[in-house]
C-alpha cells in the first residue's frame, strides 16, 4: 500500500512537471502518434481488404481454375474444359431448369480514376446465369446488359472511384466502344469492377482464355461430390475450391504482403520515436534529478522512482497513440481504397476499427517502455548525496 | 548513556578521475539524543560527508557508523532509505522543495511513506506549517514564498514524521542575516522546547553560536572547539 502511495505521489509530481518540459514532452506525443498513425492506416488497409474478401465468397459457391493458378487472371481454361465443368454433378438448376453456372473471363482495363489518375479496374466476362449463381447482384440504375451485345454494368464501388463509367458513358475496349448501361451492387470485391457478357468480351479479345468457371452448389454438402466429379476425371486438370477457400487465400497472400510492409515502416517509425522517448525521459530525469534526490534523501524507494518514470513515459505514449489513431481516423477511415494490379482491382472501404486502435495503443506503450527503461533506471541509481549537491 | 549517533574509526574518500581522495580518515564522533551540535570547517574538509554518513545518504569505506542503534555501515541501499524515512529529517541548503507542490503538499511528502491515513496526515502537517509560522501560508507554492520561508517549509518537512535527527546541510547559506537568525531561532526551539537532536553543517559562526556544541573539521580530521571562538 505504501508503495503503491510512492508510485502515485512520485507519478502525480512527474506528471504536474510535463508543463515545464512541454517542448521535449511533445516530441515524444508526435513522435508515437506518427508511429500509430501509419500502423492504424496501414494495418486498416489489410484488415479492410481481407474484410472486403472475405465477405464476397460463400461456402455454398464453388470456383474452378487450372491446377495450380492462385487467381483468376493466372487460370486458362479450354472450351471443352469449361463444358465438361458445367455439366458436373451437385451444380444447382435455375428456374428454367438451366445449370447455375457461369464461365468467367477475366481482365483488367486502364481507366482515369475521378482523381484524374490511371488505375486498373477488373472487367469480368460472365454468362447468363449470373444472376442465379450470384444472387447477391442487384441493378440499382440502369438496366442489365444484353447477350450478344457491347455492353457493360458498373459496379457501385467502382463508379464513386473512377470517371468515365455512369450510364450512358463509352468505354473504350480493343479499339471498340462499349456502352454502359446499368450500375449493380453486390455488397462485395464484385462491385469495383464491371460486368458484361463473357461471350462477346471474348470475341473482343481475340485469343484470351477463359479463366474460371463459378458454380451455385445444389447445397453446401454437394461440394465434395462436385469436385470429386472433377478432380477424378482425367480430362481435367483443375482446383476445385469453395469460394470462402478461394478469398481466403487472396486475403491471406494480401495480408502476408501487407504485413511484411506494416511492420519494416512501423519499425523504423518506432526505432525514431524509441530514441525520442530516451531522450525526452533522459532530459526529464535530468532537470529533476534534485527533486529525485530529495525524494531518495527523504526515504522514497528506488523501485517507486523507476515506476514513476515508467508511468510518465506510459501516459505520453498513450496520449500519442490515440492522437495518432485520431489522425488517422480523421484522413482515412471510410476512405475508398482501389488495389490493382495490371489485370485486375478490388476497391474497398479503409475502417480504422477500435481493434486496430488497441494494437496502436499496445505499440506505443511497448515503445514508451522501452524508451523510458533505460533513464528510470538511471534515475533510481542516481548517487543521491552527489545529487543533492547539484543545485 | 548510549550515544545517539556514534562514529568509530571511518574513512571515507572518493575517486576522481583516477585519483582517489580521502575525505575523512579515522574520525570518531559521538553525538548525545538532544544535542544540538554545529559542525564547521572549510569547504572541501570532509564536514558534508560526514553529515551523509550520518543521515544515511552515503556510506562509509571503513569503521561503522551507529546512528539510533542501527548499524548504518551494514544496510542495504532500500534499507538505508526505509531507515531514512523513520528516523531523519534532512534541511538543505537550498531548500530542495518541489516547486509544482503547494506549502502543505511538500511537507505531506514524508508521510507518505507512513501508514498514516489521509486525515491524519493532514493533521499532522497543519502541526508542523503551524510550529514553523507557517499556517497561513499552507496554500502557497515555492515560488511565491521568501528564501526564509521556503527554509521553515523545509525544517516543517523535516520534522513533521517526528524524526530521531535533524540533519542540517548549511541551512542558512542561502539566507539573508534577518532570515537566518529566524531560522536558527526555530531550531534551537525545536532543540530545546521539543528535544530534537539536530546536527548542522555551516559555515557562518553566528549560526554556530545557537548550537549546545562545536565541532571544526579540516582534512577530514576533527577537533572539538569551545562555543563562542568560531571565527
Amino acid at each position: 500500500m505504501i508503495a503503491l502511495t510512492q508510485i502515485v505521489a512520485v507519478t502525480a509530481m512527474n506528471l504536474r512537471n510535463i508543463p515545464q518540459r512541454l517542448g521535449s514532452s511533445c516530441v515524444v506525443v508526435v513522435g508515437i502518434a506518427g508511429v500509430v498513425g501509419v500502423l492504424v492506416s496501414v494495418l486498416g488497409i489489410s484488415t479492410s481488404l481481407t474484410d472486403t474478401l472475405l465477405a464476397t465468397g460463400r461456402v455454398d459457391r464453388a470456383i474452378v481454375l487450372r491446377d495450380g493458378a492462385d487467381t483468376e487472371v493466372s487460370s486458362a481454361l479450354s472450351v471443352d474444359a469449361a463444358l465438361t465443368i458445367v455439366d458436373a454433378p451437385g451444380i444447382a438448376r435455375t428456374a428454367e431448369g438451366y445449370v447455375a453456372a457461369t464461365i468467367n473471363m477475366v481482365t483488367g482495363v486502364n481507366l482515369e480514376r475521378i482523381d484524374g489518375t490511371l488505375a486498373s479496374m477488373t472487367l469480368r466476362g460472365t454468362g447468363a446465369a449470373v444472376f442465379d449463381v450470384r444472387p447477391e447482384i442487384e441493378i440499382v440504375a440502369g438496366r442489365m446488359f444484353e447477350r450478344g451485345v457491347r455492353e457493360l454494368i458498373v459496379g457501385a464501388s467502382a463508379l464513386e472511384e473512377f470517371a468515365g463509367v455512369n450510364i450512358g458513358d463509352i468505354v473504350s475496349l480493343r479499339g471498340s466502344d462499349w456502352t454502359v448501361v446499368g450500375v449493380f451492387t453486390s455488397g462485395d470485391a464484385l462491385e469495383s469492377g464491371m460486368l458484361t457478357d463473357v461471350e462477346t468480351l471474348l470475341s473482343a479479345y481475340q485469343g484470351a482464355p477463359r479463366n474460371s468457371v463459378t458454380v451455385m452448389l445444389e447445397s453446401e454438402d454437394s461440394f465434395d461430390e462436385f469436385r470429386d466429379a472433377l478432380t477424378t476425371n482425367p480430362a481435367l486438370t483443375v482446383d476445385v475450391l469453395r469460394e470462402t477457400e478461394y478469398y481466403s487465400r487472396q486475403a491471406s497472400f494480401i495480408n502476408d504482403v501487407i504485413g511484411v510492409v506494416t511492420n519494416f515502416v512501423a519499425g523504423i517509425m518506432a526505432v525514431g520515436a524509441l530514441f525520442a522517448a530516451l531522450n525526452t525521459m533522459y532530459q526529464a530525469v535530468s532537470s529533476r534529478s534534485v527533486e529525485i534526490a530529495t525524494l531518495r534523501a527523504i526515504g522514497f524507494g528506488q523501485g517507486g522512482i523507476v515506476v514513476s518514470v515508467l508511468c510518465e513515459a506510459l501516459l505520453l505514449a498513450v496520449v500519442g497513440a490515440f492522437v495518432g489513431a485520431a489522425v488517422a481516423w480523421a484522413l482515412f477511415n471510410g476512405t475508398t481504397i482501389n488495389m490493382g494490379s495490371v489485370n485486375a482491382s478490388i476497391v474497398f472501404r479503409l475502417e480504422v476499427s477500435p481493434g486496430l486502435v488497441a494494437q496502436g495503443v499496445v505499440w506505443a506503450c511497448a515503445v514508451g517502455l522501452l524508451g523510458a527503461l533505460l533513464p528510470a533506471i538511471r534515475a533510481a541509481r542516481l548517487p543521491v548525496a552527489t545529487a543533492l549537491r547539484a543545485v | 548513556m548510549t550515544a545517539l549517533v556514534s562514529i568509530r574509526d571511518v574513512d571515507k574518500g572518493y575517486v576522481r578521475g583516477k585519483q582517489r581522495v580521502e575525505v575523512l580518515t579515522g574520525v570518531n564522533l559521538e553525538v548525545q539524543s538532544g544535542e544540538f551540535l554545529a559542525i564547521m570547517g572549510p569547504s572541501g574538509s570532509g564536514k558534508t560527508t560526514l553529515l551523509n554518513l550520518i543521515g544515511g545518504l552515503d556510506k562509509c569505506d571503513k569503521g561503522e557508523v551507529i546512528v539510533a542503534g542501527e548499524r548504518l555501515h551494514e544496510f542495504s541501499s532500500g534499507k538505508l532509505a526505509r531507515w531514512r524515512a523513520r528516523h531523519v529529517g534532512f534541511v538543505f541548503q537550498f531548500y530542495n522543495l518541489l516547486p509544482v507542490l503547494s506549502a502543505e503538499r511538500n511537507v505531506e511528502v514524508p508521510l507518505l511513506l507512513t501508514k498514516l491515513s489521509g486525515r491524519q496526515r493532514k493533521q499532522n502537517v497543519r502541526a508542523a506549517l503551524e510550529l514553523v509560522g507557517l499556517g497561513d501560508r499552507a496554500r502557497h507554492k515555492p515560488g511565491e514564498l521568501s528564501g526564509g520561508q521556503q527554509q521553515r517549509v523545509g525544517i516543517a518537512r523535516a520534522l513533521v514524521s517526528d524524526p530521531t535527527l535533524l540533519i542540517c546541510d548549511e541551512p542558512t547559506g542561502d539566507l539573508d542575516r534577518e532570515s537566518s537568525e529566524s531560522v536558527l531561532e526555530l531550531l534551537e526551539l525545536l532543540n530545546r522546547d521539543h528535544g530534537k537532536t539536530i546536527i548542522m553543517v555551516t559555515h557562518d559562526p553566528r549560526a554556530a553560536e545557537h548550537a549546545s556544541r562545536l565541532l571544526h573539521v579540516d582534512k577530514g580530521v576533527i577537533s572539538a572547539e569551545p562555543l563562542g571562538t568560531a571565527a
